[in-house]
């Protein structure tokens, strides 16, 4: 077993036992960082594809915002655990069929018998990249000629979704109290403070 | 003199390039990076350890105190006291925590601050690994920081702990896409996401560096960086005033001591990169100015090291000059300043890519 073999082994390992965890786990804050941990040892398998680009974005994206986001918002549940786990069992067969429905899907599609739809026949001999080799580059370098049209497509999804999130949670309320930065800066000494002519009083 | 010296080490030197030999590759390999590691790490750790004694010492100056100055000559010896303190007190575990994860989130939060100097080239050639995607490496690395801080709130099971998680859980998010945005303005005058390339890109001499055309990102990254290490004005995350000490309140001895380690190592890593995007790195000032063979002009780890000390210095400049930050105002920055600012530059960019003009002159 080289090395390469091993560290395959190993992360893929991992990632099988933290996806359990994430399913299995009674605590949703734990489920939520075996989470993490799963997309963590998948982005190094993807390392070693030569896929560095998308390894890193993996991280980036999942690991270091959205990942960051769901476990904010789980972190500040009440957390009934016991009642949460009502239901395991009888979920349980359920699960297992739609996993091996899906487990029979994947070795359909890319696995060895099927009618190899991705082409993995050719990848038995595929050969090593050089070292100078940039996943990024080929990666840019396909996406803005033959597949720009989709590529601007999915970025302007993208950009309409981020308008109705924000269109969908923008409310007026005029009850709540805000300060404008604009005005506190633009307040001058006349503003608050006026200074009155008195005489002098003598108290008895 | 010498001849003797070497005689009398030379069976050592043999007997070990023998026992080497008997190494397989794959072990020599990984034999040589630990040891490469292990020469980043280690006096990494001793300017970690310095940066704090700087810190009092600055600070102390800045508000005409002495500082620190009984523990060996002139209190040199105090970083190593504080530490031989935290390593022999208890590590404390509440009563009603999540131990395991109370126990991982120190070690989640400086694992990131130590990985991202794998990338970082200290010399012409001089990395542990020098890889294509360099600059994403550090993004994303620096992008998971934050675990070590949220799960530290949420396993202490406190509530000022978990206040606080919340808190800088909000701001890194914000201030990471400004981060990102300013990332953006250097890949596009690089070319490449390259850490020597990118060094390389501003070679030329003083006018040549990133800085210049693109001031207002180099503003931008380093105000983010700022925020992004909770270090003051924006240090929500720890006020004193508000929340005791924030996410690290439950923490003693040497789980405390490791947050203070990731602070710090995060710290001179911000300001690390902040020199090699923006200052040119391990280049010389004096470049084209001088005689291409004057000692000065000559490009050397030092120069990169001073530049990393200036920024390095501003952060505790900054501690002792500003006031905290409201944390509607810190929001308000990130969100509705920075990110702003850093797309409409990006615009700026474009137009001078277009016009050849800066880094982009053909």
């Amino acid at each position: 077993m080289t090395i390469t073999d091993f560290l395959f082994f190993a992360f893929a390992g991992v990632t099988v036992a933290a996806a359990l965890g994430v399913v299995a786990s009674r605590n949703p804050v734990h489920s939520a960082l075996f989470l993490v941990l799963t997309f963590f040892s998948c982005s190094a398998i993807w390392l070693m594809l030569e896929a560095e680009f998308l390894a890193i974005t993996l991280v980036l994206v999942y690991v270091g915002a959205v990942m960051v986001l769901f476990l904010f918002v789980v972190m500040m549940l009440d957390i009934n655990v016991a009642k949460m786990r009502e239901g395991f069992v009888s979920y349980l067969p359920v699960g297992i069929l739609f996993a091996l429905l899906m487990l029979g899907l994947m070795v359909y599609v890319v696995g060895p018998v099927g009618p190899d739809v991705m082409g993995t026949a050719a990848l038995d001999n595929a050969v090593k990249h050089a070292a100078d080799y940039s996943n990024t580059e080929a990666l840019g370098e396909i996406l803005y000629t033959d597949y720009v049209l989709a590529f601007e497509i999915a970025a302007i999804i993208l950009l309409v979704a981020i308008i109705a999130a924000i269109s969908l949670t923008l409310r007026r309320r005029p009850a709540t109290k805000y300060q404008t930065p604009g005005k506190q800066i633009k307040v001058k000494r006349d503003d608050r403070l006026k200074i009155i002519e008195s005489d002098a009083e003598v108290l008895k | 003199m010498i001849e003797s010296i070497a005689d009398f080490f030379a069976p050592a030197i043999a007997l070990w390039l023998e026992v080497w030999a008997w190494f397989p590759a794959d072990m020599q390999t990984l034999l040589l990076i630990l040891g490469k590691i292990v020469l980043i790490l280690a006096p990494l750790m001793i300017c970690v350890a310095y940066i704090t004694y700087a810190e009092r010492k600055i600070i102390g100056y800045m508000q005409i105190r002495i500082g620190p100055n009984r523990v060996g000559f002139r209190g040199w010896l105090q970083p190593i006291a504080d530490a031989m303190k935290l390593m022999f007190k208890e590590v404390i575990i509440p009563t009603k925590s999540d131990k395991y994860l109370f126990l991982i989130a120190p070690v989640l939060s400086i694992m990131p601050a130590l990985a991202a100097w794998a990338v970082i080239p200290f010399d012409r050639g001089m990395a542990l690994t020098d890889v294509n995607a360099g600059l994403l490496y550090v993004l994303a690395l620096t992008s998971i920081g934050v675990y070590g801080v949220i799960i530290a709130g949420w396993a202490s099971n406190s509530k000022y702990a978990i206040l606080s998680s919340l808190r800088v859980g909000a701001q890194i998010v914000a201030y990471e896409i400004a981060m990102g945005f300013a990332l953006v303005g250097v890949l596009m005058a690089s070319g490449s996401l390259n850490m020597s390339d990118i060094v390389e890109g501003q070679s030329g001499g003083f006018w040549s560096w990133y800085i210049w055309p693109l001031l207002p990102m180099f503003f931008v990254y380093f105000i983010s960086g700022v925020a992004e290490t909770n270090r003051a004005p924006f240090d929500v995350a720890e006020g004193e005033s508000e929340i005791v000490a924030g996410f690290h309140v439950e923490y003693s001895g040497m789980a405390f001591a490791v947050f203070f380690l990731a602070e710090y190592a995060n710290i001179i890593l911000i300001s690390a990169l902040t020199a090699m995007l923006f200052l040119g790195g391990w280049l010389s000032p004096f470049e084209g100015v001088l005689d291409a063979d004057h000692w000065l002009a000559a490009t050397s780890f030092f120069w990169f090291f001073g530049k990393a000390c200036i920024f390095a210095f501003c952060f505790l400049w900054f501690r002792a000059t500003f006031p905290r930050y409201r944390y509607d105002q810190i929001m308000r920055l990130g969100w509705k300043v920075f990110i702003p600012v850093t797309i409409v530059w990006l615009f700026v960019e474009a137009v001078m890519v277009v016009a050849e003009v800066g880094p982009w002159a053909v």
